[in-house]
């Protein structure tokens, strides 16, 4: 099966061809020196990933609360229970409002503050850092400056206060799902956090981007600004573009951090991990209907990655940077 | 595409576009200003909090500074009851220097074993890491926790640290950087007499210093950040990271603001600290790796 694989895709040389010099012995061998270095990383791969998703299967065909070693078998049994359970359905609907959110905007901020920090002059390390300060802090303590100052639902809140300079009543910013202002607090504070973290790609990006193109450009006529951003810059980010798009895809499918502590207690706003958290780990410890959830949200993240590493070319070799 | 042929001649009297486009210099300016002084704001209210009193924090009127800076806060945390403040920072400390340092140490070797050691099935072995980049780690986790707690690792620093060192994409970069590493560097070190170990060591690693510094930082970050797995593991306080920490005292009953607020803060010291020095093997790493999320 992987002989047929003759786009080079694992880098060795072919293993007739031997090493530098004739070694002697096993400690020479290179069959011994390739299990030498990669079996640390791979015994530990077998335990820490292989098995738990082999287990995960298995679990997801049994009745197992608060055991791990079930004897009941229920076959699809649970498969049936989670995916008629309207919270873990909902829970996809979250992710899905969540993505159309924080993609989008993610991506024109992130390009946006990209754009600006490329054209200026003076400070430019010094705005660059600013912008990327946020990524130094963790979702957890952003959710805490969010909940307890910013968003704060009492008068003392940053929004409030401001809000309350036009004589607005105060705002029930997260204890309320209707109207769902909850989202504006999740979306501006992720933003805040990996915009920075984007916007350092598509610096790199746009100073790869060769300058005659734009000199080119200015000799056709193109008018500056525009006209260039949308005949060149645009379409020359269009692989940066596409890899964060899809990064930020599989980053909102993972979101945990900001939904578990901005909205902890409440029902609403459920996000996937959150909901498998509160399945598995929660009062009912159920390990087989959380596992048959790990099971369909791993089916549905490979489909993303897949997708994700065919327009990346991940393990295409040598070629792939 | 055709039109990069007409590149102008070196010494032309030329424009950069940076002076023109659709903005003025001060315009430009003005908008980079802005924004940067938005992404500072949640820095700003962090800093004023975590020195403030808590009636200056919840008073009437928006405070912008507080009247005495109170010093008196910084050691508040670790003397609290509460929650073991202090103990969470020495376990994150713990937890994101073994994580980095496990993780290098582990994924280097194999991702230079994969890159440049011949061996007959090293393709097949390669398509085993490959397939666990599909699966991220997080979707995983409640399987994670069934097999480490029955390991009996709950709650013990094993238990924070091993399931998370081995990762797929890590590896796989080691892999990509060690397949662009000078071959005639190592067959020096061949020549010389020592073997695929002692090559690697005495001259691969010395010579990608850059690299494993890039990898490095970044690890640690998310190490030091990661939330949703020591919140599995550690059950009980003792063996709370500093991120579990910060999000139990947004559930305690009472609230002390500045309390929390200077937690925050100096939750964040480390990382700063990262910043400030390491802020170039952290861009690079970004820019490098192509990124992870």
């Amino acid at each position: 099966m992987s002989t047929t694989t003759t786009r080079g895709l694992a880098g060795p040389a072919p293993a007739e061809a031997s090493p530098a010099r004739p070694r002697r012995g096993l400690r020479g061998s290179s069959t011994f020196n390739f299990w030498l270095f990669t079996s640390p990383f791979l015994i530990g791969l077998i335990v820490f990933v292989y098995v738990p998703i082999g287990w995960s299967v298995y679990l997801s065909f049994f009745e197992a609360r608060f055991t791990v070693t079930p004897s009941d078998f229920v076959g699809l049994g649970n498969y049936r229970e989670i995916l008629t359970d309207s919270n873990f359905t909902g829970s996809l609907v979250t992710f899905t409002v969540f993505a159309l959110f924080i993609v989008p905007t993610t991506w024109a901020l992130s390009l946006g503050l990209a754009l600006l920090v490329n054209r200026l002059r003076f400070m430019r390390a010094f705005f660059r850092s600013v912008f990327f300060l946020p990524t130094a802090c963790s979702y957890v303590a952003a959710s805490l400056i969010w909940k307890m100052s910013i968003f704060n639902g009492v008068r003392f809140g940053l929004a409030n206060t401001v809000l309350g300079l036009f004589g607005v009543d105060n705002t029930a910013w997260l204890a309320d799902p209707s109207p769902p202002w909850y989202w504006l607090v999740i979306v501006t504070a992720r933003l805040w956090l990996q915009s920075g973290f984007y916007m350092i790609l598509f610096l790199a990006a746009l100073q790869n981007i060769p300058r005659e193109l734009y000199e080119a450009a200015a000799i056709d006529g193109a008018r500056r600004g525009l006209q260039t951003f949308w005949y060149i810059t645009l379409p020359q980010l269009r692989a940066t573009s596409t890899a964060v798009i899809l990064l930020l895809i599989v980053a909102a499918y993972q979101a945990f951090d900001e939904f578990f502590n901005l909205l902890s207690k409440t029902t609403w706003g459920r996000p996937p991990l959150v909901e498998l958290y509160y399945t598995a780990l929660g009062q009912d410890q159920n390990y087989g209907k959380g596992s048959a959830g790990a099971v369909i949200l791993t089916l549905l993240i490979c489909l993303v990655t897949l997708f994700q590493g065919r327009i990346m070319g991940f393990g295409r070799g040598e070629d792939s940077k | 595409m055709t039109t990069t042929t007409t590149t102008p001649e070196a010494g032309k009297p030329r424009r950069t576009r940076r002076g023109g486009g659709v903005m003025s210099s001060s315009g430009l300016y003005l908008a980079t200003g802005l924004a940067a002084v938005l992404f500072l704001v949640p820095f700003y209210i962090l800093i004023r909090n975590a020195f403030s009193t808590d009636p200056e924090i919840t008073g009437e009127n928006w405070k912008f500074f507080p009247t005495h800076i109170q010093w008196g806060n910084i050691t508040e945390p670790f003397r609290d009851v509460t929650v073991d403040f202090g103990q969470s920072m020495v376990n994150s400390l713990i937890v994101a220097v073994l994580h980095t340092a496990g993780t290098l140490f582990v994924c280097s070797l194999a991702g230079y074993g994969l890159a440049r050691i011949p061996y007959r099935h090293a393709n097949k072995v390669f398509y085993g890491v490959l397939f666990t980049l599909m699966v991220p780690t997080a979707v995983t986790f409640v399987p994670s926790f069934v097999l480490v707690s029955s390991l009996g690792w709950v709650d013990s620093y094993r238990g924070l640290i091993i399931p998370g060192l081995f990762t797929g994409f890590t590896c796989f970069l080691f892999r990509q950087y060690f397949l662009g590493f000078p071959k005639e560097l190592e067959e020096a070190a061949r020549v010389d007499g020592l073997g695929y170990w002692g090559a690697y060591w005495r001259v691969v690693v010395p010579n990608s210093l850059n690299f494993f510094a890039a990898i490095a930082t970044i690890t640690f970050i998310n190490g030091w950040n990661s939330f949703l797995w020591p919140l599995v593991i550690g059950q009980d306080p003792s063996a709370w990271t500093v991120q579990v920490a910060l999000s139990s005292y947004m559930t305690n009953q009472t609230v002390n603001y500045h309390l929390i607020f200077m937690a925050t803060a100096i939750s964040i010291l480390p990382l700063l600290f990262v910043f400030l020095f390491l802020q170039r093997w952290l861009v690079q790493g970004i820019a490098q790796t192509g990124i992870k999320g």
